[in-house]
């Protein structure tokens, strides 16, 4: 038996709800859930009901039992929940339900994330209790506490060791903001960058300049799984997964940043494993969406999936590359999680399955490989492949 | 020594499994200690039941000198903790102990919060005291070693 997920499973419908500001979801987050998951359904011409499995990551707290109670699915079958927190899990969340449909375990599932920040607290703020303790009673008396307080860090000792400079991580803003400017989804859709803008823009904390930082925003996004034989019986094109992987390099997870390939994205011995699965190269990919937390994590992700090697950054990191009007390497092309919406990056695996589609607003032409990598810096971190029929 | 951060953040206490409590106590009296197996000799942190090289369980807390190098470091600009909200620009340092098997400690770097930062700059550690907390804690800053 050939154990790979390439060309089992296909996606055949996409949901996200209206994407807002932090806090200004007008739903409670389990009623996102629940819109993100029924306009998935519709997107995909089925019926809620015959959902069969959930899989979701980053602790979601809107549990598939209640899900599949409220939407009167006719069984549960599979429950999947991706340890570890922030995006490292989106594509994880794909892998564990694609997975599950190949061997299977259940025969439609749903991968989905919902995020109302307002109903329960800003992930970008530090903690507000008066005492502290396990490994952040080590960390936050020093006022390292958010993300981008803890990513900088790695950021930092990447750009020291390969000589870096700041207009890399910029050019990585610039796509963004220049890709949802197509997009009236996205929630910076008519609010431009340019390069002043950029450098006028605040610290956040070295090396983040306040356009280098995600958004925070509430909404839900969803996506349905079938099984690759049924792939034909839905309404949009074929879009099969050509590889899902997910984890981390040795002791990615010891405490107190004193993990040993420390100045890393998480994803050194995942890419191997991605392209042997999907049977592709990086320059096979026609468009890239890369989980932007921050621009730095990008940076990396990208040198450790091979599409630039470390000591290049400075040649390779330049706007017109990732823009998907000419471009020769489409990047977050929805806008991503600095323009588009911080669904925890759900929005580019579905940016890169509307890509396959030929329904992105931002669309590249001829797309046959869509590439999405996953939460980088946190662990565990995944990243897929979608193909189209052209890859059969 | 006066705190380098304004007071208001979260302040330290042991882990209620035990983990970590040698270490506070360690600092509470001017010594560094840190987790060391017995077994095979490495130094491990954060700490651990076991010894992540061999997995014994005979680990000790041991002395070792607070000195090290800069590893990484950051300026933070942007307050995320409101007993922060006037503090301006302030340093967080990763230091490497290579005394130690190269383990790794967070701290501030005392000075010039503007001050250029060398990755590879030897540091050494000073101890902050907070006798008044309750519980009364001690931090293991940072400076420049001349």
């Amino acid at each position: 038996m050939t154990r790979t997920l390439r060309h089992q499973v296909a996606v055949v419908g996409v949901g996200e709800t209206a994407y807002y500001k932090r806090g200004g979801s007008p739903d409670p987050e389990f009623r996102l859930a629940v819109d993100a998951i029924l306009n998935a359904c519709a997107n995909a011409g089925i019926s809620a009901k015959d959902i069969d499995g959930f899989a979701s990551y980053s602790n979601d707290r809107s549990e598939p039992s209640r899900l599949s109670a409220a939407l009167g699915c006719h069984e549960l079958r599979f429950a999947s929940m991706q340890w570890g927190g922030g995006g490292g899990g989106g594509s994880a969340a794909i892998a564990n339900a694609a997975a599950a449909i190949a061997t299977g375990v259940a025969d439609c599932v749903v991968v989905f994330r919902a995020l109302a920040q307002g109903q329960f607290g800003r992930f970008g703020q530090g903690p507000r209790s008066n005492s502290i303790s396990g490994p952040f009673a080590h960390t936050v008396p020093f006022g390292l506490m958010s993300p981008a307080q803890m990513f900088a860090m790695k950021v930092t000792r990447f750009m020291h060791d390969h000589g870096v400079h700041q207009n890399a991580l910029r050019s990585i803003a610039l796509a963004s903001y220049h890709h949802a400017q197509n997009n009236p989804r996205a929630v910076m859709y008519g609010r431009p960058l340019d390069e002043t803008g950029y450098e006028e823009s605040r610290w956040i904390v070295e090396p983040f300049h306040l356009f280098d930082c995600c958004l925070e925003n509430d909404g839900a996004a969803a996506m349905i799984l079938v099984s690759a034989q049924r792939a034909g019986d839905f309404p949009h094109p074929p879009c099969y997964i050509l590889g899902a992987v997910a984890g981390s390099q040795h002791r990615s997870g010891a405490s107190v940043h004193n993990t040993p390939d420390y100045a890393s994205s998480s994803f050194k011995p995942l890419a191997p494993r991605l392209y042997a699965m999907a049977g592709i190269q990086p320059s096979d990919v026609d468009v890239l969406q890369s989980y932007e937390n921050f621009t730095g994590g990008v940076l990396m992700a990208m040198v450790e999936h091979g599409f630039c090697s470390a000591d290049a950054c400075n040649e390779f990191f330049v706007k017109e590359r990732f823009l998907a009007d000419g471009g020769s390497l489409p990047l977050n092309t929805s806008g991503g999680n600095l323009a588009e919406c911080y669904m925890h990056g759900l929005g580019l695996n579905i940016e890169a399955v509307r890509q396959v589609w030929g329904r992105s607003t931002s669309q590249v032409k001829e797309v046959n490989v869509s590439m999405v990598i996953s939460g980088p810096m946190v662990t565990p971190v995944s990243s897929c492949i979608f193909g189209s029929e052209a890859t059969r | 020594m006066s705190a380098y951060l304004l007071p208001g953040l979260p302040q330290p206490v042991p882990s209620t499994d035990g983990l970590d409590a040698p270490f506070w106590e360690g600092l509470a009296n001017n010594r560094l200690l840190l987790q060391r197996c017995r077994g095979c000799g490495t130094w491990q942190w954060g700490p651990e039941f076991i010894c992540h090289q061999c997995h014994s369980d005979d680990l000790i807390f041991e002395q070792t000198q607070a000195a090290g190098i800069i590893y990484s470091h950051e300026r933070v600009w942007h307050p995320v903790h409101p007993a922060l909200k006037e503090q301006g620009p302030y340093i967080v340092v990763l230091v490497e102990l290579p005394q130690a098997g190269n383990v790794r400690l967070v701290g501030n770097l005392l000075g010039d919060p503007r001050q250029t930062i060398a990755i590879g700059a030897r540091v050494r550690g000073v101890y902050e005291h907070h006798p008044d907390a309750k519980p009364a804690f001690s931090l293991l800053q940072w400076t420049v070693s001349d």
